[in-house]
Formats: structure tokens, C-alpha cells, sequence
């Protein structure tokens, strides 16, 4: 067994450990979808006229839900920072990236697992349907991964290089909601004022939800898919430029 | 001497302009236990981690079993076995996961993995509790589980950082039961830590480190032999100077008499060469002086003596004053 897939099932282990962590770690993004669907079910949205917001939302809950699993990706890494646990690993013989393979793969199971489930039931219950089936629930996930890889790689780059985990959360708890506001997971971009706008732009949440939304109400638009990804591949590229630059100071 | 399973020379790390690690030279044979001893901030913990590959030294080298810890740190952590001070195993995971996963990680055969761990949780006393998670350890079973973890590459030279730190009395013994029978397979063993009576009671050779500088090595019987003897303290009945100086003059006759000194609260320190029979001779001395003897102890020289003689102060005091040092700076961040 390689040490990445000894890692991961460290972590897998744990979950059957911690049912109640896992029940409301895969029930939270419902909670937004029936939330938000419900919030803001009477609004007209510019641009997406006659969409019901439910089947509007579905595509900025699942972006949002990516943020918030790979921006959690360090947290696991901190503790065992903190607690002498990683100390040990690195002094094993294993490869460095082990590390951060098993815990970017670990990230992407709970996201796919956390997809599935809000489409399934957002279906379901809301009604959301997916306009390009389940190809496009492919292309969904394979969106949420590659949004969730630069995320992630950042999240334990700051786990890595931070004093502790207060300043982690402070940091994240800081960020997560600006977030979520300066996209186009809630509303589109044409609502907001210009600044808000180019804000937005600079923020990948804004381009996993548009890749994410074209898919699921209009159909496949190839130039906001290749748009849309090449913005999120370009982010992961700075991210990982940045996460492996910080990462490798602590990992000689 | 045979080729050293440890060795540094002129080691040197600095952190920004203090110099944790200032010139260490360590020599460690194979088999024997050698223990890092200093106060917090004298470079242990640099030095450990560099042997152990999560440092690299700003100049000096390095060698575990003869490979050097800079330019071939991979070979080096195939053939260590480190078990850190804090308790680290998964307590989400059973006895067995922690093993299994550490048997991943050092790339243990499948085929031996099993007997492997069975001989590992033997060696701890942890039979039977394997299947367990490890939130309903004690402290003292999650000790040894981590040793346990740390074995199961049959490394030749183990790394221990504070074995016994925080544990019962009943697990320390335990845990140091443990150590020794690591030494007594073959396996060399470089032990940090803070305990006296630790220190004392499992190394072969004691390195005391001050200020990143090696100030003594020897082994703990020399260490404390270097102090000048064992002491008699006695105390005449009634006191008075002359009484004291009759005594002086009569205890200096005796051969195995090092030296006296007075302790300014009217006893007189007598430092001997190692001897069961000092004190009937003491007392017959002063008798035959017509002084009489109040009270009259006999103490061996303790290795905190040793630590006070090298690093200028006591111990716990060290302990303490690096520890409040290190609760100011935390504030003032």
C-alpha cells in the first residue's frame, strides 16, 4: 500500500468514527440550497428570467460547497501539526506529496459525495434538474474537483506556514463569507455594482458557478465552459505556484 | 572503537541570530543509550531534528549509521525509528489501524506485516488491546502504542524525545522497562529528555548540552564522580567552632579523606573517596578527638549536582525560568 492510500484510509477510518461529523458535513449545503431557494424565491434575477431560483441556486451551492471543503483541506493537517503527528510522518520515508495527495483526494471524495447529494435531492425535493443529464453531472464533478485543487493545496499551505489553528480560523472565518457575497453563486454578476462586479471576476467562485450554472439550466455552451475552466485552471496554477512555494519551506 | 552510529562534528544551526546549535560534536556507539540532557532552548531539540532530517545544519555534518543526514535523508529515515514526546497515535483509530498504518509508511513487506505487529505490541505489553480504539487508551497504553508504531521497521537506532513526559509512575516504569529491552535487542537509542531520574536510570553516556555548546559527556557514574566524591555531613554535639575545628583536624587524618568544608550552619561537609566503611571511621575519629556527633549523613552526589557544576544552575530552576520566559514572549506576540 502506498503511503498516499495509507493516508487516505487514515482519514476514511476516522469517519466511521465521527458519524455525527460526517451527518452534518454531508447535510449542511442542503440546509443552504433549502434556505436560499426559499429566501429568495420571489426575486427576478436579470438574466436568468423564468429559471425557478432553486434550479438558479443549485449551481452556487455546489461551488460554495467546494470552498468550504477545500478551504477546510488544512484543518485535519493543522491538528496533526499541532499535536506531533506530522512531525513523525515527516521524519517516514515517504514521498512528501503523499501528504498533500491523500488529503486533496480526501477533499474530493467528501465534495463528490456532497455533489451528489445536493443534485439528487435538489431534484427531488426542488425540482432542480439538470438540463445536460448525467453527462453534465460528470462535467459537474470534474468542475468541483478542479475548483477544489488550488483550494486546497492554499488551505494547507496556510496550515503549514500559520502559528496555530486560531489564526487559521480567524483567516478562513474572515474570508468564507466575502466569498460567497463578491460571486455569482447567489446572484447573477449583472445585479452588482461595477466594483462588486470586478471583484467578483477575480473571485473562482464566480467561474465554477458559471460553468456549473450553464450546465444545469441552459444546456452545453462551449465558450462559457472553456472560459469559465481556463479562469479556474489559471487560478489553480498561482495557487499551486503559490501553495508548493510556501509548502516546500516547511516539507525540506 | 567501531564505526559510530551517531556522530556529528562541529554542528552548527542558527535561528536568525541566535545560535540554537553552536558546535556540537556526539559520538554514539552502537547499543548503548546516550541522553541529550539540557534545559529547554540548549539545542536538543535542533540537534534532534537535524539527525533526524527535518532540519538541515547551516554547516557541520551529520552521520546516522554512517549516512550522512544532508545529502541522503531518505536512506536515513528507512533505517530510524523516531517516537516524538507528544502522544501521537490516532485516537479515531483502533490499536491495530495506528500499526497497520505506520507499517505503510515504512513500507513494511505484506507478508511479515502481521507477525511484525505482533512482536511490536509484545515487546510494549499491549496484547489484547490491540483491537481497541485508542480514545479509551491511558496515557501510559498510547505511550507504548507509539513506541510500538515506531518499531515495526526493526529500525537500528531509535530516536526518543521525552519518553516518559507526563505518564504515571507505574507507566514510566513501564515505558523504561520498554527502553532497556530495546537496548538489550541491539538497538541504539538516543534518548532527549528533561528527567533526572530517567537519564539516570537508562543511559549508558549522558551529553549535556548548554547554550548549543556539548558542555560534558561521560556516563552518569563519571559525571557525578567528577563532582568530588560522596559527602558526609557531620554535625557536632554541642557545636561551636572549636568543635569544628577539632573535627576538621581529626577527619583530614583519615585516608580516604578528599577534602572538608564548612557549610556556614555549623556542619562540616567531609568529601570521601567512595567507601562503605567512612562513616564508623568518621564517627570513631571524632570520638577519639573527644567530639561529640549530633547527627551524620552520607550522600552520593545526584546528577542534578552534575547539571548545577555544568550549566551554572539548578535543573528545575532552569526549567522554570524557561518555561515563564516562554509564557512572556507568548503574551507579548
Amino acid at each position: 500500500m502506498s503511503a498516499t492510500t495509507a493516508l487516505l484510509a487514515r482519514r476514511l477510518h476516522r469517519l466511521k468514527r465521527e458519524p455525527f461529523n460526517v451527518t452534518f458535513t454531508l447535510s449542511q449545503p442542503l440546509i443552504w440550497l433549502l434556505l436560499y431557494s426559499n429566501l429568495m424565491r420571489k426575486a427576478t434575477l436579470p438574466g436568468a428570467e423564468g429559471v425557478p431560483y432553486p434550479t438558479f441556486m443549485l449551481a452556487g451551492v455546489i461551488a460554495f460547497t467546494v470552498f468550504g471543503n477545500s478551504l477546510a483541506g488544512g484543518i485535519p493537517v493543522l491538528f496533526d501539526k499541532e499535536n506531533g503527528f506530522l512531525t513523525r510522518l515527516l521524519a517516514a520515508p515517504i514521498p512528501r506529496s503523499s501528504i498533500l495527495l491523500s488529503q486533496f483526494a480526501y477533499v474530493s471524495m467528501l465534495t463528490v459525495a456532497q455533489v451528489l447529494l445536493i443534485t439528487g435531492l435538489g431534484a427531488l425535493v426542488l425540482g432542480a434538474r439538470i438540463e445536460t443529464g448525467v453527462p453534465g453531472l460528470v462535467a459537474i464533478l470534474a468542475i468541483s474537483t478542479l475548483l477544489g485543487l488550488g483550494l486546497t493545496v492554499l488551505s494547507l499551505a496556510l496550515a503549514f506556514s500559520l502559528h496555530g489553528h486560531g489564526e487559521f480560523f480567524a483567516i478562513i472565518g474572515f474570508a468564507g463569507l466575502p466569498l460567497l457575497f463578491l460571486s455569482s453563486a447567489l446572484v447573477p454578476l449583472e445585479t452588482m455594482p461595477d466594483w462588486m462586479k470586478f471583484a467578483a471576476w477575480l473571485n473562482p467562485m464566480t467561474h465554477g458557478t458559471n460553468a456549473i450554472r450553464s450546465l444545469v439550466i441552459r444546456g452545453w455552451e462551449w465558450g462559457t465552459l472553456l472560459l469559465s475552466i481556463g479562469v479556474i485552471a489559471a487560478f489553480d496554477v498561482v495557487f499551486l505556484a503559490l501553495g508548493l512555494r510556501a509548502l516546500r519551506k516547511r516539507l525540506a | 572503537m567501531g564505526p559510530a552510529v551517531i556522530e556529528t562534528k562541529d554542528l552548527r544551526k542558527k535561528f536568525g541570530d541566535v545560535a540554537a546549535v553552536d558546535g556540537v560534536d556526539l559520538r554514539v556507539e552502537k547499543g548503548e543509550i546516550l541522553g541529550l540532557l539540557g534545559p529547554n532552548g540548549a539545542g536538543k531539540t535542533t540537534t534532534t531534528k537535524i539527525l533526524i532530517t527535518l532540519l538541515r545544519p547551516d554547516s557541520g555534518s551529520a552521520s546516522v549509521l554512517g549516512i550522512d543526514v544532508t545529502s541522503r535523508p531518505d536512506e536515513v529515515r528507512r533505517r530510524l525509528g523516531y517516537v516524538p514526546q507528544e502522544l501521537t497515535a490516532d485516537v479515531y483509530l483502533t490499536g491495530t489501524e495506528n500499526l497497520r498504518l505506520f507499517a505503510a509508511l515504512y513500507g513494511v513487506p505484506p507478508a511479515e506485516r502481521d507477525r511484525r505487529i505482533a512482536d511490536a505490541l509484545a515487546l510494549v505489553a499491549l496484547e489484547g488491546h490491540e483491537g481497541k480504539l485508542v480514545r479509551t487508551y491511558s496515557g501510559g497504553m498510547r505511550k507504548k502504542l507509539d513506541i510500538a508504531c515506531g518499531l515495526l521497521h526493526r529500525p537500528d537506532v531509535v530516536f526518543l524525545d521525552e519518553p516518559s513526559l507526563g505518564l504515571d509512575v507505574a507507566s514510566r516504569r513501564a515505558v523504561w522497562d520498554h527502553v532497556l529491552g530495546l537496548k538489550a535487542s541491539g538497538v541504539t537509542v538516543f534518548l532527549c529528555t528533561n528527567g533526572m531520574d530517567e537519564a539516570e536510570r537508562l543511559c549508558d553516556r549522558i551529553a549535556i548540552l548548554d547554550r548549543g555548546k556539548v558542555v560534558a559527556t561521560d556516563t552518569p557514574a563519571e559525571l557525578k564522580r567528577g563532582l568530588g566524591g560522596d559527602v558526609v555531613t557531620v554535625t557536632p554535639e554541642p557545636s561551636g567552632d572549636g568543635e569544628l575545628s577539632r573535627l576538621d583536624a581529626a577527619v583530614r587524618a583519615l585516608p580516604f579523606v578528599k577534602s572538608t568544608k564548612a557549610d556556614g550552619n555549623g556542619a562540616l561537609l567531609v568529601y570521601v573517596e567512595r567507601n562503605e566503611t567512612a562513616l564508623p571511621r568518621v564517627i570513631d575519629a571524632a570520638r577519639a578527638a573527644g567530639v561529640g556527633v549530633g547527627s551524620l549523613s552520607y550522600s552520593q552526589p545526584h546528577l542534578d549536582d552534575v547539571f548545577l557544576k555544568h550549566t551554572g544552575a539548578r535543573f528545575d530552576e532552569v526549567e522554570r525560568k524557561a518555561a515563564a520566559a516562554a509564557a512572556a514572549k507568548k503574551r507579548r506576540r
